[in-house]
């Protein structure tokens, strides 16, 4: 059935709500670039639905005039999986942080990634804890010195997407919140993914911790530190794109090209290989020993948790059929008093 | 096949019984359960009525022989309508020596005990810590003591088959039955239907033969000079069939989900006694069902939430600790204000307790477990039949007044059965559910939080044009559902979720009362002791006592009439399985002298101990 649907613009995602972010935030861009990205779907707003935990990232829905539902630390993942079996028919968006997301309710992510739920999870990563004011997160490095680590942090940091792809995401993506046109087409693609795709966007917290990824948005710095991922192309980086990455062995290593090196020695991206081990190599390149990746890492098919339900379902009602109540209450022995 | 003059022996004595209570006991692999089914189901088919008691251990299979493995099924049939498993046994079949060991003490003075001779060797004895053969040294002189090579003669029995050792004992259980089946007048042909429906080829042919073995092993042999007769019950006319508790509950929540036109999700993780549950409802997939099996407690609860969010008929099923766990969920599917069901199959507590024995212990975590002003109904189921149209009832409240609604079980009603009288699914009331429907932007904004006049907000889903709104835990302005942190719009959010949890007592029938509606003793159950406590103050009445009895079967809010009715008596008798929930409950909230009889022994109480308990306010 052609449904015709109203031109959208950005304007039309706007709640009633006052944002009440700390000005300078980074979520302010991944709000702005998400209200372009939405109206671009082909999906009615009605059928979207925002779904988020605790913590700043997670008053994302009370500013995005769609359904939305604001729940518990950490539980987003689980409520989108039972919203979306539900009613598969809703286009669902989880939005969480680094410390809801991969802290309090890891498990809940670990899973819903595993089961591939035709969802899209968009985790804002500023490596600290904002809205209980200045914690240490589990992305925080080494040495971090927080309010609750005076002495700096002694716990090893999680990487997002390198937990991510261990689950086996089909869609995995790394964007910048001030990096906005990467970051549109970042969330687009994820949008467009079926399956559930997994976002990390580095974002900035201005006021607990300022600067955590200057490295990498600094105008100066970002050609050497960064490297932009394109499907089929070599991993080529610098300002004048004079580097690139090589696999020595099972390693990846830093190379000039032009001194006995071309670009086909490089290694390419491939984001539809069907074994994660590429994916998940990218995903450990880290700052300051390498430029870290953003863009795509990796992008397969597989078959969808929601729309296996409806299958089993499905298949169950044709070759079992007679889904009578009556018929099931007097099944097996039953005897009569009169 | 042989059909003999079945159940009725040629040349020995019949005698004529009320009812018996008949355990068989035995190791966690013995097949004691599937003996006590078939008892169950062929007694029922005779026309008794029926109540049973099935008791296993924690393990799954503890070290064979030993007292840790014991898993022993109960059953109580009679030609009068009963209400309980049964106090004291009539009749045990111990299947080893531990089996004995942890049985005996149930079983009556001059009861009939059947033991497997050949278990009470050197290392059968050794295990259950027998110094010496109980079968020889005169300590089970005062019952009715019945050796019979049970391990020998089933073997014998499936010998041609040429099944091995092992195949062949694994048959002992329906040897077992086709002996008791012959001392209670009972047909093996209930049993034969169901031996050919599950088993094929030689092990079909080995479990009948030994079935017919046990039989004609009591018809045959002088040991056994007489067999009982319990004729059919008087039971309301009707068309009965036999069901567990928890698979009435999977049933009761399709029967909801269809009468209310929803779909019905499950979200679960497994949990004993509750797990049954996900596994009917499993299978449900031509019904439409949905069943969600969770990575952890909280999953199953949140995705509940989410799904109820979605339009669905959304349940929940647990234990205690998984109940525990699910708590801050549970808060805020009352804040959001969205109709689910979280149904708990209680166990013995705290924290792993007592997984496979009963309780009625989280009362307290029904009515008060969660943080902040928290209210939401609480209901419970007072039998196995009971839970079908105790899950129709919550999600009728749940709709109705748009909250999540507790559902009490327990270990005792989930795996107990009885018979039930099948009802017609036309003849159940439909539950209304009603959505608002789209809006265009002529129209005034929707209101999420703008109440009905039982207090109960629209239940508006997602997908519908002009709805979009948002919620969340946060605390929020009275009908736009704005996050709000005023103190006077806190203050009134608490009381207006609290008076519509109240609200829906105004729809609870008039509490029914055993007995005069006064007099000197009124006794108070709820849940699972319904049948213990009723027949105990029957049997009193009919020795003459003043005593009367209700049962609660809501707990949460406790019905409008309770006061004046506790107050047209001298006392108030509260037994509990647990330390006195309930009971504390009445006493602080009608302030009244109620007293308490509490037992946590994992195990229902006994009729005998409830008529004790009542006789000293007589005494």
């Amino acid at each position: 059935m052609a449904i015709e649907l109203p031109v959208l613009k950005p304007s039309d995602f706007a709640s009633d709500q006052d944002v009440r972010w700390c000005p300078g935030c980074g979520d302010y861009s991944i709000l702005a670039q998400m209200k372009k990205v939405l109206p671009t779907l082909g999906v009615p707003r009605e059928k979207m639905v925002f779904v988020s935990g605790i913590g700043c990232s997670s008053r994302f829905p009370y500013y995005v005039n769609t359904y939305g539902l604001h729940s518990i630390h950490g539980r987003a993942p689980a409520i989108a999986t039972g919203l979306k079996c539900a009613r598969p028919d809703l286009m669902v968006w989880v939005v969480t942080g680094d410390g809801d997301g991969l802290s309090i309710g890891g498990n809940h992510l670990m899973h819903c990634i595993r089961r591939n739920l035709d969802i899209n999870i968009v985790m804002f990563n500023n490596r600290i804890y904002g809205l209980t004011k200045g914690q240490y997160s589990p992305t925080s490095p080494l040495g971090k010195v927080t309010k609750s680590t005076p002495m700096g942090a002694i716990d090893n940091p999680l990487h997002p997407l390198s937990i991510a792809i261990g689950c086996e995401a089909t869609f995995v993506a790394r964007s910048i919140d001030t990096n906005i046109k990467h970051l549109e087409m970042t969330l687009k693609r994820a949008a467009e993914h079926r399956g559930t795709s997994f976002v990390e966007v580095y974002q900035n917290c201005n006021v607990f911790n300022d600067g955590a990824f200057e490295y990498a948005t600094d105008k100066a710095s970002k050609a050497d530190t960064v490297i932009e991922l394109e499907h089929g192309k070599p991993l080529v980086f610098g300002k004048n794109r004079e580097k690139g990455i090589r696999l020595h062995g099972m390693n990846p290593e830093i190379v000039e090209i032009g001194k006995g090196v071309n670009e086909d020695d490089l290694l390419f991206h491939d984001e539809k290989a069907d074994e994660p081990s590429l994916a998940y190599l990218l995903s450990r390149m880290r700052y300051p020993e390498f430029p870290e990746p953003i863009g795509v890492f990796r992008a397969v098919d597989r078959p969808r948790y929601d729309e296996e339900m409806v299958s089993q379902i499905a298949k169950e009602r044709q070759t079992r059929g007679d889904a009578d109540l009556d018929k099931l209450f007097n099944s097996g022995e039953t005897w009569t008093v009169t | 096949m042989a059909t003999s003059t079945e159940g009725i022996s040629k040349n020995k004595q019949v005698i004529k019984l009320e009812g018996a209570t008949v355990r068989f006991a035995g190791d966690s692999g013995d097949g004691m359960q599937l003996a006590g089914t078939q008892l169950t189901n062929t007694s029922a088919l005779a026309g008794n009525d029926v109540a049973t008691f099935p008791d296993f251990p924690a393990e799954i299979r503890a070290p064979r022989g030993t007292l840790a493995g014991v898993s022993g099924f109960q059953i109580h049939f009679a030609s009068s309508e009963i209400f309980t498993p049964g106090d004291s046994l009539d009749a045990l079949v111990a299947m080893n020596p531990a089996a004995l060991k942890t049985n005996l003490s149930d079983l009556r003075a001059g009861g009939i005990l059947i033991v497997d001779k050949d278990s009470f060797d050197k290392k059968g004895l050794e295990q259950a810590g027998y110094a010496k053969n109980p079968l020889d040294d005169g300590s089970l002189d005062s019952y009715q003591l019945f050796q019979v090579e049970l391990t020998k003669n089933t073997r014998n029995a499936v010998e041609s088959l040429g099944l091995g050792l092992k195949a062949a004992d694994r048959c002992r259980n329906f040897y077992a039955m086709g002996l008791v089946f012959w001392l209670y007048g009972r047909s093996l042909e209930p049993t034969r239907r169901y031996v050919q429906t599950k088993f094929k080829g030689e092990v079909a042919d080995a479990n009948l033969r030994s079935l017919e073995a046990g039989r004609n092993y009591g018809e045959t042999t002088d040991a056994f000079y007489s067999s009982f007769q319990v004729d059919r019950a008087e039971l309301k006319a009707g068309k009965y069939r036999n069901i567990i508790g928890n698979q009435a509950l999977a049933w009761g929540v399709v029967a909801a989900a269809k009468l209310s036109k929803c779909e019905l999700f499950l979200g679960s993780y497994p949990i004993t006694p509750a797990s049954d549950i996900l596994h009917y409802l499993s299978e449900f997939k031509h019904h439409g069902v949905k069943t969600f099996q969770a990575e952890d407690e909280i999953a199953a609860m949140t995705a509940t939430i989410g799904a109820a969010f979605g339009g669905d008929m959304a349940i929940t099923t647990s234990s205690g600790p998984g109940i525990a766990l699910k708590g801050e969920a549970i808060g805020l599917g009352v804040m959001l204000e969205l109709p689910m069901l979280v149904i708990n199959v209680q166990r013995g507590g705290p924290s792993t307790g007592l997984p496979t024995k009963t309780e009625q212990s989280d009362l307290f975590q029904a009515v008060f477990g969660r943080n902040g002003e928290c209210p939401m109904p609480v209901i419970a189921a007072r039998s196995p039949s009971d839970c079908f149209n105790t899950a129709i009832e919550a999600w009728q409240i749940a709709v109705r007044y748009m909250t999540p609604v507790m559902l009490l079980s327990d270990g005792y009603i989930a795996n107990g059965a009885e018979p039930w009288e099948i009802p017609t699914m036309s003849a159940l009331p439909d539950i209304p559910v009603e959505h608002p429907g789209p809006r265009s932007e002529d129209d005034p904004p929707f209101m999420p939080y703008k109440r009905d006049e039982r207090l109960a907000r629209p239940w508006a889903l997602p997908g519908t044009v002009g709805l979009t709104h948002r919620i969340g835990g946060l605390e929020k302005q009275d009908v736009t559902g704005n996050i709000s942190y005023d103190p006077a719009n806190h203050q009134h959010m608490v009381n207006t979720r609290a008076q519509k949890v109240n609200n829906v007592a105004n729809d609870y029938p008039a509490t029914q009362i055993e007995g005069a509606d006064q007099g000197e003793l009124l006794v108070i159950s709820w849940g699972g002791t319904y049948g213990s406590c009723l027949t105990a103050v029957r049997r009193m009445q009919a020795l003459g006592h003043s005593v009367s009895h209700i049962h609660l079967r809501y707990i949460n809010p406790l019905p409008n009439d309770l006061h004046g009715i506790m107050q047209r008596f001298q006392h108030i008798l509260v037994p509990e399985l647990n330390m006195g929930q309930l009971l504390t409950l009445i006493r602080s909230k009608y302030v009244i002298d109620a007293k308490g009889f509490n037992k946590v022994q994992g195990r229902p109480f006994g009729v005998g101990e409830l008529m004790d308990k009542i006789g000293e306010y007589f005494s």
